[in-house]
């Protein structure tokens, strides 16, 4: 075995310790299931199930506190479905191993196949189950864009890599977006955090959830008060966006002027 | 009640509200063609409609309540006396009618032989239009809509179903053993020739067993309340009419959140309609409302299919709930 094989962090090359498993699935009888069959399979392949989480938030969560390196991970599930979970701890300075679990999920599964992610159909096959074992590794960074083009849906929440964890940043909750030179800055109610996105991949995600009010910004169109005129130095005046949650006031570039008058006057009449 | 066969030539139901709505028009149409070929210059149409129609309308509601009074024995004849039984209800009521309102009233300055070749003119016009539709609407082309519409179980749930089946096997056999028999039934429903109207208690327990086997998987998440105290349970409704509903309420309402979610059904008979009231939460998703929408779709095309223009759906969201409402005759096997 060459030294850069060994350098990996993959679980199944280390025999004397047994992959750490966490089983994220929302069904209750999805998880017990996988429990039966992992115990059908301790004979050739021993792991230690370190815990079981319902949803995605939970998922994370447990991943990290639990410092799973294996992940049984049920793609379509309530609040954050297995896609956007995988996308999350693809952050971790290092991910666990993933296994995505689906009844039938023809796109995702499609996506699988041609970059070799592994997953495993349910109901699952214990030989099938064996061999996705045998050869699991942890989940290449590369397979950020495969999952991304595999979900069709938006994400629920944003995620920031801050001292080693994992942050989630609920979209629900974001005022707005800035490109900054390297970085975006995501500004909730509470606070900033730095995000490592391009502002245009994110406004073509996200739709007509945000709204750009200048080259570098993107504003949440729920949270619009009402714009102001703001007169600057040399005699001209600008528009400036009032955001609900924020007491700064950001400039709409000459441009998007347009918006003023789009979303101004509804807002006005609140 | 079988859509879809080839009956041989048969006249329409006439307590049926499209057809009467149908009678109507072509009553009414053919009258204003007539107001139009008499008129000189077109300040007369107006007139002499409205005289036309002092005489049309009062005929054509006494002709309609005839034929429902009569449709039971007009259907059990054959068809062209029934087609000549109608004619001559048409020629009975002009004539009877018309020497009424002659002597005592003296309204219309129309001569009998005119009223009564119109007439013939309208009820031929009229039986022709339901003999050429009944073609029409060919009972191939019907069964074909019909097996297109057919419900379709959602692979999802198929495939969670029997995971779910296969994590119970080792702990609790007797409840597998259920799990599959409500399985099997659900599919046996799914997957028969779905023409016949069946009694509405059929489709409740059908409901119910979809119902086990989503509970099942997603446990407390999902809580049913049934109202069907008052329902009438001998009412014939569709074949899987209610279940995509559900389904849809369950995948929409309930799997769309890790918190418990309550669907409601309720299910009443009012002024001989049974009416059935589904709701469910919304969670604000970026999820697609497609299926659901087709859903809904089939079973609003399913419904005119089987009642025309008696039965319907209707659907609303409320602030965080969806609710569909759908209303069909309240009709009962006939006991003969």
């Amino acid at each position: 075995m060459s030294e850069i094989e060994n350098s990996g962090t993959a679980p199944a090359e280390n025999p004397s310790r047994p992959s750490r498993v966490l089983i994220v699935d929302d069904e209750a009888p999805a998880r017990r299931r996988m429990r039966e069959l992992l115990g059908d399979c301790a004979q050739a392949y021993p792991v230690e199930i370190v815990g079981e989480a319902e949803s995605g938030r939970q998922g994370l969560a447990l991943a990290q506190s639990l410092n799973a390196d294996l992940l049984f991970l049920d793609i379509r599930m309530a609040d954050m479905d297995g896609l956007e979970l995988a996308r999350h701890l693809l952050k971790l300075p290092t991910p666990p191993a993933i296994i995505f679990t689906t009844a039938y999920e023809q796109h995702a599964v499609d996506a699988f196949e041609v970059h070799a992610l592994d997953y495993l159909l349910k109901p699952v096959r214990t030989a099938r189950l064996l061999a996705a074992l045998q050869k699991v590794r942890p989940l290449p960074q590369s397979a950020d864009a495969v999952l991304e083009r595999a979900n069709p849906r938006a994400r629920r929440h944003l995620s920031v890599s801050e001292r080693s964890r994992v942050i989630l940043v609920p979209v629900d909750d974001v005022v707005y977006l800035k490109a900054e030179l390297k970085y975006l800055t995501i500004r909730t109610p509470e606070r900033e955090y730095l995000l490592e996105e391009s502002l245009t991949k994110l406004e073509e995600e996200f739709g007509e959830r945000f709204v750009r009010i200048h080259r570098n910004c993107l504003v949440a169109r729920s949270l619009i008060e009402g714009f102001e005129r703001k007169a600057e130095e040399d005699g001209d005046t600008h528009w400036e966006v009032v955001l609900k949650g924020v007491t700064e006031r950001l400039p709409v570039s000459r441009r998007q002027q347009h918006l003023v008058r789009e979303l101004g006057r509804g807002k006005a009449s609140l | 009640m079988r859509i879809g066969e080839r009956p041989p030539a048969a006249l329409p139901d006439f307590r049926n509200l499209g057809v009467i709505l149908r009678i109507l028009i072509i009553a009414n149409a053919m009258g204003m063609m007539a107001t139009v070929v008499r008129a000189t210059t077109p300040a007369d149409i107006i007139p002499a409609g409205l005289e036309i129609a002092g005489l049309l309308e009062p005929l054509l509601l006494l002709l309609l309540l005839a034929l429902v009074a009569l449709n039971r024995p007009l259907h059990q004849i054959p068809y062209h006396w029934g087609c000549i039984a109608v004619i001559a209800a048409a020629m009975a009521v002009v004539t009877v009618a018309y020497f009424i309102d002659y002597h005592w009233l003296r309204i219309p300055d129309v001569a009998w032989w005119r009223v009564t070749l119109l007439s013939l003119f309208i009820t031929g016009t009229a039986l022709l239009y339901f003999n050429y539709r009944a073609r029409a609407l060919s009972p191939a082309l019907i069964t074909a809509r019909l097996q297109a519409l057919q419900a379709r179980i959602r692979p999802h749930f198929l495939f969670n179903s029997i995971n779910a089946v296969l994590s119970l096997i080792r702990t609790e056999p007797k409840q597998a053993e259920t799990a599959l028999e409500d399985m099997a039934d659900l599919f046996r429903a799914v997957m028969a020739d779905n023409r016949d109207l069946i009694p509405l208690a059929d489709e409740i327990a059908l409901c119910k067993q979809y119902l086990n086997l989503e509970q099942l998987r997603l446990g407390d998440r999902l809580q049913v309340k049934w109202y069907i105290d008052n329902m009438p349970a001998d009412a014939l409704v569709p074949p899987l009419i209610l279940q995509p509903l559900i389904e849809n309420a369950v995948y929409h309402g309930v799997q769309a959140s890790n918190a418990e979610s309550e669907i409601s059904i309720n299910i009443y008979q009012r002024r001989g309609e049974l009416h059935a009231v589904l709701s469910n939460p919304v969670y604000p998703d970026g999820t697609s409302h497609s299926g659901n929408k087709m859903a809904i779709g089939n079973i609003r095309e399913r419904l005119a299919l089987h009642f025309d223009a008696e039965a319907g759906l209707v659907s609303k969201q409320l602030r965080n709930n969806f609710q569909v409402h759908i209303y069909m005759p309240y009709r009962r096997r006939e006991t003969s």
